[in-house]
């Protein structure tokens, strides 16, 4: 096989020990790129072959988990999704993520992410309790419904909407594109009857209308989440809701699942027979 | 047990407004609507100031209008008007987009992602150029006229 062509690329990694110390200096990393490697690549590189101390957070690798979001050239973006060559520079610089605490080098402390989220009570919530312990039947929703906020639910929580948006740069308390994008993205289940209570929040003094759209949280969302659009929805129904222009909110009914179901199909064969598996040689 | 280490805070507070990055340009119209919002409240103000003079004596009155004539005033009062076009027509633009009207629906996201601002483009940045339009007319009559 033809041995891919490697180009040096200069690392300006951006680190921070508080034991140590509590500024924060830049080290510089040379590493041998290849085609199709991402920053977080580079990463392991450094912290395998170059300085084992550097500390950045990573899971899946392949932006799912939502762990690895970071400044990349001055812009937030998740460092598995983000491949050197197109950052078509010859120095990278890699920081951590602003408007969230540092606790080491790239680590950012996501909490404040995650109370917020959990404020806005990202879960269906409906009146009829018993029926949500002990089902007896199941939420009949078209295809509409569910497209109206399907786009929202990507959200990994990785962060990266709140270090683009403007206001969460300067405060500390807004509740930031992402609850405020899942407080539509709930509000909106034609399943959901918890608008009530969401609204409260989203209409308090570090809710909404804290939010001049800026767009800058859709700008950077590495999953296509636009969260810009689902709080413009969500004032948009705040003021219907005010000024009663929208009329009453219609749940979707209680669908009694058939009782007759098809018989369920037979548990396919298995392609290793037990006795010449390979394990057992 | 040891104490937790501290947190380095990492907000880009109000430097971020000026840059935060290679973003759209709607991130900066914020700024700029910020800036533009509090300069006609600033001129309203002096504008305020000075009309009052006219019910008093007629010499304070002319004696205002004598540093108004000054051509640093001159420019304020045409970057108060570049501030009211670009003021008026974005806040036009925002209401309309804060309200969720002109963004389109929710979409599958799909690569390469086009949000819905990217998708509104056409017209919400004719809203700004007429602004910069009418700037420039103005600058036209600014440096022309007097
Ligand atoms: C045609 C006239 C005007 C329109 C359509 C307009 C529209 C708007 C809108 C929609 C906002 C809220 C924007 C957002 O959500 O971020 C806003 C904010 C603001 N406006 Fe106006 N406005 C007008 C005139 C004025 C005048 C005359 C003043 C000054 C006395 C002014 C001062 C402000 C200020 C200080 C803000 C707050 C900016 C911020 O918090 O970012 N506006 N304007
Ligand atoms: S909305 Fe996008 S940018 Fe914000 S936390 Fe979710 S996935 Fe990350
Ligand atoms: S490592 Fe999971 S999103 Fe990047």
């Amino acid at each position: 096989m033809k041995e891919l062509s490697s180009k040096n690329i200069t690392f300006k990694i951006r680190r921070y020990n508080p034991e140590k110390s509590n500024k924060t200096h830049f080290a510089t990393f040379v590493v041998p790129t290849t085609r199709g490697m991402t920053v977080l690549d580079a990463l392991l590189y450094i912290k395998e072959n170059l300085d084992s101390t550097l500390a950045f957070r990573t899971s899946c690798r392949m932006a799912i988990c939502g762990s690895c979001g970071m400044l990349i050239n001055k812009y937030p973006h998740l460092a598995c999704h983000t491949q050197i060559e197109e950052l078509k520079t010859k120095t990278v610089t890699v920081e951590p993520l602003p408007n969230l605490p540092v606790i080491k080098d790239l680590v950012v402390d996501l909490s404040p992410l995650f109370e917020k989220h959990k404020l806005v009570k990202p879960y269906i919530i409906r009146a009829d309790r018993p029926e949500m312990d002990n089902p007896t039947a199941e939420f009949a929703q078209s295809p509409e419904e569910l497209e109206s906020f399907l786009q929202f639910t990507y959200c990994v929580k990785c962060g990266i909407c709140i270090s683009a948006c403007p206001t969460s740069a300067t405060d500390k308390q807004f509740l930031g594109p992402q609850a405020l994008a899942q407080c539509y993205r709930y509000c909106t289940d034609s399943r959901d009857d918890g608008e009530r209570e969401r609204f409260l929040l989203a209409d308090s003094e570090n809710g909404i209308w804290h939010c001049h759209l800026a767009g800058a949280c859709s700008d950077a969302c590495p999953k296509g989440v636009d969260p810009a659009l689902a709080i413009q929805l969500l004032k948009r129904q705040l003021v219907a809701r005010a000024t009663n222009l929208l009329g009453k909110r219609e749940l979707t009914p209680l669908v009694t699942p058939p009782v007759h179901s098809k018989p369920k199909l037979p548990f396919p064969q298995f392609t290793v027979n037990d006795k010449t598996d390979a394990r057992e040689g | 047990m040891r104490e937790p280490h501290p947190k380095r805070k990492n907000y880009l507070g109000i430097m971020g407004w000026i840059w935060g990055g290679n973003y759209r340009i709607e991130r900066y119209l914020y700024t700029l609507h910020r800036v533009t919002g509090l300069g006609i409240l600033l001129f309203f103000l002096v504008h305020l100031c000075v009309t009052t003079f006219f019910r008093m004596q007629q010499q304070s009155w002319e004696a205002a209008m004598e540093i108004l004539h000054n051509p640093w005033f001159k420019l304020g009062e045409y970057l108060v008007v570049l501030a009211f076009a670009y003021h008026s027509l974005n806040g036009l633009r925002l209401i309309i987009q804060e309200l969720g009207f002109g963004m389109g629906k929710p979409a599958p996201p799909i690569y390469p992602y086009r949000d819905s601002l990217r998708k509104s483009r056409r017209w919400s940045m004719a809203l700004v150029g007429t602004a910069a339009l009418i700037a420039l007319v103005f600058l036209y009559d600014f440096l022309v006229g007097g």
